[in-house]
């Protein structure tokens, strides 16, 4: 096992290695991790004694498991009833539009971002709503979002 | 268990027993539609064309409802008619539907129910796209675009096999059966024991089809075709044609061959002579040396990938003979290397078998030689029923032959290779210094050819009780490692077959349910009870053999180490 698991090991153990606990600790592996990687649910098919068909079955099922790795910084643009009739569609849009995204891809090439929607946020009195990294941007529109994009690339290069 | 009676389109029908109301239904003579319900698996109620209707018009599935006394269901009403039809129809719609063209064209249950229910039109696009075929395996090929999702596969790998190489993926619109991350069966550990293909209802998982290569060679001038018939092939092909399943067709499918073509048609048999010989005297050479024991049969391909896979700790207890299938082969091929250079011609060896594992069997680097296989194509129980049927040849209207001499003399020791318990017999047959009729038939009602998944028997052999244990189905196999491991049991010998009911529920065979299964095993034990010779040291051709041309070449030509990687 790779130290890259380690945490990973611990998090298994200390559910007892139970299969009953299988969704419980994809969600800490993927909160210590940002995703579940391939080696991570190999592990977790090995320590629980299921098979790895049966763990990847249940990653892929949820929406919340992502395999995939993601980017630096996490938008999540709210697609809930009151942000889409506030015109949320045309902001992810050109989000997408500007990281370059196309076909499933959700994370940007430079690894900079990563673009998912959310059913609510729970602040429709804000609406169109989006959050970068868990900070809400209130009513939003898509200029406003690319400018908030272009100055974390611009932080981040200057870094 | 619950008792009691049953109204099922009005008639009175009691249940004892019974699992589910499915099953009473079936018993009380009507054909319920079901896609994927195996009464050899757990039930899972995917399907829903097994839907009855209540007194009161609810609906509900028939596979998952216990029978209870005084309940009152139909099982064919305008409303569940409709409700199976609509099904169908939906399955269809995201079905690729090159039906003409199809490997399981007339096989296929989907074609079948959509035929009964009188379905003529599918008033849906298919909206999905087209997922990529896997060629990767040597045994199966896997086309996701045929998949109905009713989780048969799935539920024999895991539940039967306990393997749970496939297993679904994904949610709603976007779901599909397929290993872990999407591999090609090649990149998973895979045994190609082929169950899952034999339990696929559509053409989502079939057979891997190599019967054009066949007709090729049997068609070149210049090569040499010779056949060999493994024993469990004999007592199933008959039922392609309409004969009960355990009938002994051998004579009749080597008639059959010799008409497409065959220039020679050999045995199995005695290259599982040979097994019994070269396995016992390396058992009895263990039981001098001290072991290791338990020592493992090693007839059974997918049993031999399953521990090198995942428990290659115990490849040192292998038996280090060949399978009679690889014995065979390599002995032909050295055989014939003289008659090659005589005549001119290239010898091409078909092996007829009841499993998609021997396909992978027969591509290991262990059995090829300057760079050609001892067995040149694998060909299963159900590819060569194709054969006979493209030939146009009436099956059961031949006048049987017998397999060609030498290499198609086996003895009753041999031909019980075929169902579970078998192997372990013969060896016993073998092993034991008291030969007479008593001792043959005390082995015969030792317990070894019980129904039970694992069966132990203790058989006294000079001053010692030999402890052996008969194992079918892999995952009863990985049970039986599992208390070996911890002590809790301790066997000499273990006979271990990865399919139920050992090669004749093979994957290769034509479909059929334990009972048929069974059946065939019952034919099998039939050829033994009728064979001259019984015990596989009276074959006299393979005594012969070994005292004459393998007579120093034994390790070369009929042992193999799995263990030396």
């Amino acid at each position: 096992m790779s130290n890259a698991l380690t945490r990973a090991s611990e998090i298994i153990d200390s559910y007892n290695c139970e299969q009953s606990n299988l969704i419980a600790i994809l969600q800490e592996i993927q909160a210590e991790y940002n995703y579940l990687s391939e080696a991570a649910l190999t592990l977790v098919a090995e320590k629980l004694g299921v098979s790895t068909a049966k763990v990847y079955s249940v990653a892929t099922f949820y929406e919340n498991f992502s395999l995939e790795a993601k980017g630096k910084h996490i938008i999540k643009v709210c697609a809930g009833t009151a942000c889409h009739v506030r015109k949320s569609g045309p902001i992810y849009d050109a989000i997408r539009d500007y990281l370059n995204l196309t076909g499933k891809k959700k994370t940007s090439d430079d690894g900079l971002f990563t673009l998912e929607t959310v059913a609510c946020l729970g602040a429709c009195g804000l609406a169109p709503v989006m959050t970068i990294d868990g900070e809400v941007h209130a009513k939003m529109t898509p200029d406003a979002a690319l400018a908030l994009l272009e100055q974390i690339r611009k932080e981040e290069s200057a870094e | 268990m619950a008792k009691g009676i049953m109204y099922i389109d009005g008639q009175r029908v009691p249940f004892d027993g019974e699992k589910n109301v499915l099953a009473v239904i079936r018993k009380a003579g009507i054909d319920m539609p079901t896609f994927c319900y195996y009464s050899e698996l757990s039930t899972f109620g995917a399907c829903r064309m097994c839907v009855v209707e209540d007194e009161r018009g609810k609906i509900d599935t028939s596979c998952s409802m216990e029978p209870r006394d005084g309940m009152v269901i139909r099982t064919n009403t305008a409303k569940l008619l409709k409700h199976r039809r609509m099904i169908l129809e939906l399955m269809l719609a995201s079905h690729c539907r090159d039906c003409t063209t199809c490997e399981k064209s007339g096989k296929c249950h989907l074609q079948e129910l959509a035929l009964q229910f009188g379905v003529r039109k599918v008033r849906f696009p298919d909206t999905r796209p087209e997922y990529e075929k896997d060629h990767s395996s040597p045994a199966i090929v896997r086309d996701p675009n045929k998949c109905i999702l009713c989780g048969d596969c799935v539920r024999v790998c895991e539940e039967m096999q306990g393997m749970g190489v496939l297993n679904f993926a994904h949610r709603g619109s976007d779901l599909q059966v397929m290993p872990a991350f999407d591999r090609k069966l090649a990149q998973t550990n895979c045994i190609s024991c082929g169950q899952c293909a034999a339990a696929c209802p559509t053409g989502a998982i079939t057979i891997r089809d190599e019967i054009g290569k066949a007709w090729q060679k049997l068609y070149a001038s210049d090569v040499r075709v010779v056949f060999q018939i493994a024993p469990a092939v004999r007592v199933a092909v008959g039922e392609a044609f309409g004969l009960e399943p355990g009938v002994n067709c051998l004579d009749k499918l080597v008639a059959a061959l010799k008409m497409m073509g065959a220039d020679e048609v050999y045995d199995t048999n005695f290259g599982a002579d040979l097994t019994v010989l070269e396995e016992s005297a390396e058992f009895l050479a263990r039981l001098k040396n001290g072991g290791p024991f338990p020592m493992f049969t090693s007839c059974c391909p997918a049993w031999i990938k399953y521990l090198e896979n995942e428990k290659p700790k115990y490849l040192k207890n292998v038996s280090t003979c060949k399978s009679p299938m690889e014995m065979f082969g390599a002995i032909l091929k050295d055989q014939y290397k003289a008659k090659d250079a005589e005549d001119g011609k290239t010898t091409y060896h078909i092996a007829i078998m009841p499993c998609t594992a021997k396909k992978m069997e027969a591509k290991r680097e262990e059995f090829q030689h300057d760079g050609k296989p001892d067995v040149d194509l694998v060909l299963t129980t159900q590819e060569i029923i194709t054969m006979i049927k493209e030939a146009g040849i009436r099956f059961t209207e031949l006048e049987g032959e017998s397999p060609d001499l030498p290499f198609g003399m086996g003895t009753g020791a041999a031909v019980i290779f075929g169902t579970t318990g078998g192997v372990a017999e013969a060896v016993a047959r073998r092993v034991v210094e008291d030969k007479s009729k008593n001792t043959m038939q005390a082995i015969q009602f030792s317990g070894l050819r019980d129904a039970g998944v694992i069966r132990e028997v203790s058989l006294p052999v000079g001053d010692r009780v030999l402890r052996i244990a008969v194992v079918h189905g892999l995952v009863n196999a990985k049970k039986l490692l599992a208390d070996i491991e911890s002590g809790e049991a301790y066997y000499d010998l273990i006979e271990v077959m990865t399919c139920k009911t050992g090669c004749v529920g093979g994957a290769g065979q034509p479909r059929g349910l334990i009972p048929v299964k069974r059946q065939r095993g019952e034919g099998l034990y039939e050829a033994d009870r009728t064979a001259l010779i019984k015990r596989s040291e009276s074959n006299p051709i393979a005594v012969e053999m070994l005292e004459g041309m393998l007579k120093g070449r034994t390790h070369e030509l009929l042992h193999v180490h799995y263990d030396h990687k």
